[in-house]
């Protein structure tokens, strides 16, 4: 299963999801520029955190428009796997790719702390290794993370079982403790915190694995067979 | 060539942390009449007449990029400037 990570001017844990793919779960994985347009021969897309653009305008405003994106959604729309870790998360909300939109934490304050988390739902490709209602711990470091969306679409996340992963003691004034989400198809997560931080002992936690095991593992049993249930 | 003046501020729902600290500053300023400060931001554009009408380009431009619907609102003023 090879792995594309888009990298834009800003992005800056790019080498940190290379390492987590490449070094720790032996899969395949390119740095690929904002600048292209052809996704073919890549299995899995996953937009790095950091800060895109500058951050000019807003998170992930521009990034939406770099040309790399247009491939990212027709990938997405085929149904293939895509992932958005916090500025990835960001950027995948202003491309419309996920719903609502990630305000400025609540403290005002950039928090930067290992958060416990909730997994909501196992029944995502991106979750299945994780046991039912396991409890996880991953970095999170975000200045805006405060997950936002109407009421008529968070009772659209959770008729479709959309949320993924919760805050078990919320510290940016997400609604709902929404920590990531996946679309109605499944096949598109975005998270604030940083599973890719989280891959060797060395670094504190190895709660991180269980979203790229989960990936490998649903691709080998044949990609798209597990859908958002 | 005309000017559009964009403005572009929170939804009342979404918390203005921002807003919030320059009101709290303002306090210290010792301007206890402070009741509320919003922070926006504001975009001063130049363009020429097109094929569609000047505010449904703006209008888009807003929707587009300008603003984030899902948590921002947008006015804006379109002048003509003098050649």
């Amino acid at each position: 299963m090879k792995f594309a990570i888009p990298v834009f001017p800003g992005s800056n844990c790019d080498y940190d999801l290379l390492n987590a793919l490449r070094d720790c779960l032996h899969t395949p994985a390119d740095l690929v520029p904002a600048t292209t347009t052809d996704l073919s021969g890549y299995d899995a897309v996953i937009l790095p955190g950091g800060f895109s653009y500058g951050d000019y305008l807003r998170s992930g405003a521009i990034a939406r428009f770099a040309p790399v994106m247009t491939a990212v959604k027709a990938f997405a729309n085929s149904g293939k796997p895509v992932m958005g870790i916090c500025n990835g998360f960001q950027i995948l909300t202003e491309a419309g790719l996920l719903p609502g939109a990630l305000q400025a934490n609540e403290s005002s304050k950039f928090i930067c702390q290992v958060s416990a988390l909730h997994v909501s739902n196992t029944d995502t490709r991106f979750t299945t290794a994780y046991a039912r209602h396991q409890d996880i711990k991953l970095p999170i470091a975000h200045g805006e993370g405060n997950y936002y969306c109407d009421d008529a679409t968070l009772a659209e996340l959770k008729a479709h079982n959309q949320i993924v992963f919760e805050y078990v003691d919320n510290p940016n004034g997400s609604v709902a403790n929404i920590a990531g989400i996946v679309n109605r198809r499944g096949n598109v997560l975005g998270m604030m915190p940083h599973p890719e931080r989280a891959v060797e002992t060395i670094l504190g936690s190895v709660d991180g694995l269980g979203i790229f095991d989960s990936l490998l593992m649903n691709h080998v049993q044949g990609d798209a067979h597990v859908e958002n249930r | 060539m005309y000017l559009a003046k964009v403005y572009v501020t929170y939804k009342p729902s979404i918390l203005d942390p921002k807003g919030e600290a320059i009101k709290d500053a303002l306090h210290r300023l010792d301007y206890e009449n402070v009741a509320a400060v919003t922070l926006g931001k504001y975009f001063e554009i130049k363009l020429t007449a097109g094929e569609k009408s000047l505010a449904e380009q703006v209008d888009e431009m807003c929707d587009r990029l300008l603003a984030n619907v899902n948590m921002e609102t947008y006015r804006y003023e379109i002048t003509e400037l003098e050649a």
